[in-house]
């Protein structure tokens, strides 16, 4: 049941790279303090989705409204201050700059209401590993470390809305059970919005409150992870 | 021996100058993959600015030697020049990110531009700025090695101004948000960085340095309004040789170059000189081609 005005909502948005369209007429809404999750297989237009989110690209047609703004046309610097937080898929971590001052960019958008130090030791609180490696050069991480990293980094000035694009991908599982938990004690903490891609079906839908599901650029599955008929939801995830 | 030991200084001075010249085409290029040939413009701006200022000084103090004047022309020539950097960002630049040849056209049009302007203001003739006092002496190493002091002052100068600039770079938040721009412009965005004011400020830095090494210039030898084009070529020339937008490779190349063309120059002509000098650049690409440091990949 959708029981809240939307903190983000998408309607009809389209994107396409030169002639070609990605994705087509999507319209999404994430509630305050909800997980949502963007269910399909590679290739069918969910980082898109999210880079269109943050403004990377900009939507041929369409609207983006968070927190009763329109965003359609802010560039992704506006929406980070606004309270965008992106972990990016494949990390996207400052190679050449150290674990350090890789937070402190995370902090460019901060409000300037917690000092930075602090900020920091919060960060450093919840991934012990980056504390040893703070001096390290982010290109030296370990994948896993680096997936820590680029999560720090946009926890570090509390986003309100938080999009995760396969943040499990790619690295070892220990890590990948760790950030499994650190998303769900967010969830129940419910100060952060989530949007996320997932891989991981049963991670997805024990974690996720609402789900869509997408295939060649469209929405074509939507519900609660409860009510949504897993079986199906399967067909449309399998290789 | 004396001999070499005060050609190999006189390299080392012509170097720090192409240094600065070059790092602020390094840094344009690394940031935002801008060729700029109204680069050497900046320096010509710089120079007249040093100029302007001693003209004015001497009409009020009567001493065109004075050595205060001087000091202050320093930071007033990276302002001007500075200024004049952030001012065709804004206005020409910025509006042709992604189009190499339009940006390549455009800036040497700019460039035309500041020239004639420059003829307009001080005349075509070259101009003399009369170096202060204190910089007319020379250090004497040994009997026949004498060292001028302008050319040890200048030496300083491109080394105070590459310790400034790694404090920015490296210790400042601005800095690092030009870094992270560097390394992952649409990251550093999605962050909070507003990559268009970085842009601006580092074209304005690298315009800046240039102006500082139009200042130094003045003390060796006249200046006019084309100066800029007698040391662009050479500051490409180590831009390309140091690896496309890498500061260490740059500072190297500025003293293998500076070095060289002081070496040859000596034992043949300019001419000569210079044309073995990219000879042997030609060559060293041909081994190398993404210059003494490559861009490392993500």
């Amino acid at each position: 049941m959708r029981y809240q005005e939307p903190l983000l909502t998408i309607r009809d948005l389209t994107v396409g790279y030169g002639q070609s369209m990605v994705l087509n007429d999507v319209a999404l809404d994430v509630s305050q303090g909800q997980v949502v999750c963007l269910l399909g297989r590679n290739g069918v237009g969910k980082t898109t989705l999210m880079k269109a989110v943050m403004g990377q690209l900009s939507p041929r047609a369409g609207q983006l409204v968070f927190a009763q703004s329109d965003m359609t046309r802010w560039p992704p610097h506006r929406r980070a201050k606004a309270g965008f937080g992106y972990v990016p898929q494949g990390r996207h971590v400052f190679p050449y700059l150290s674990v350090h001052d890789n937070l402190l960019m995370g902090l460019e958008a901060a409000d300037g209401t917690e000092a930075r130090s602090v900020a920091l030791d919060r960060m450093y609180d919840l991934f012990p590993a980056l504390k040893t490696f703070q001096r390290k050069v982010a290109g030296t991480l370990s994948g896993g470390q680096q997936q820590q990293l680029a999560l720090a980094r946009a926890l570090v000035r509390r986003p309100s809305l938080l999009l995760l694009d396969e943040p499990t991908e790619g690295i070892q599982p220990s890590i990948v059970q760790e950030i499994q938990e650190l998303l769900h004690r967010l969830r129940d903490q419910q100060d952060t919005t989530i949007l996320l891609v997932e891989q991981f079906l049963d991670f997805a839908l024990g974690l996720a409150d609402y789900c869509y599901v997408m295939e060649k650029g469209s929405i074509v599955l939507e519900g609660t992870a409860r009510d949504l008929d897993q079986n199906l939801v399967r067909e449309y995830v399998s290789v | 021996m004396e001999v070499w030991a005060s050609q190999l200084f006189n390299g080392l001075s012509l170097s720090s100058i192409l240094l600065l010249t070059a790092l602020g085409l390094a840094l344009s290029f690394g940031l935002m993959n801008v060729i700029n040939l109204a680069h050497g413009e900046f320096i010509m701006i710089g120079a007249y600015t040093t100029y302007a200022l001693q003209q004015v000084a001497a009409h009020y103090t009567g001493d065109p030697q004075s050595g205060i004047t001087f000091l202050i022309a320093i930071p007033a020539s990276f302002i001007m020049s500075a200024a004049a950097g952030y001012l065709v960002e804004v206005t020409v630049i910025r509006f042709l990110y992604r189009r190499p040849l339009d940006t390549l056209l455009a800036t040497w049009g700019v460039g035309l531009f500041l020239q004639q302007l420059a003829r307009s203001i001080f005349g075509a003739p070259n101009v003399q700025v009369v170096a202060p006092a204190w910089l007319s002496s020379t250090v004497s190493i040994t009997s026949n090695l004498l060292l001028p002091m302008k050319r040890i002052f200048i030496i300083g100068l491109v080394l105070a101004c590459l310790g400034a600039l790694y404090l920015y770079m490296y210790r400042s938040n601005e800095g690092r948000r030009m870094r992270g721009v560097m390394q992952n412009r649409e990251m550093a965005s999605s962050l909070g960085v507003s990559t268009r004011r970085v842009d601006s400020f580092t074209f304005a830095l690298g315009s800046g340095l240039a102006g500082v090494a139009g200042c130094a210039l003045t003390l060796i030898g006249p200046i006019g309004p084309s100066l800029g084009t007698f040391y662009i070529v050479d500051a490409f020339i180590v831009v390309i040789l140091g690896g496309l937008g890498q500061i260490p490779g740059t500072i190297m190349a500025a003293l293998i170059i500076g070095i060289l063309n002081t070496l040859f120059e000596f034992g043949t002509t300019a001419v000569v000189g210079k044309v073995l000098v990219f000879a042997m650049v030609i060559l060293f690409l041909q081994w190398k081609p993404a210059g003494l440091m490559r861009a490392r990949g993500r």
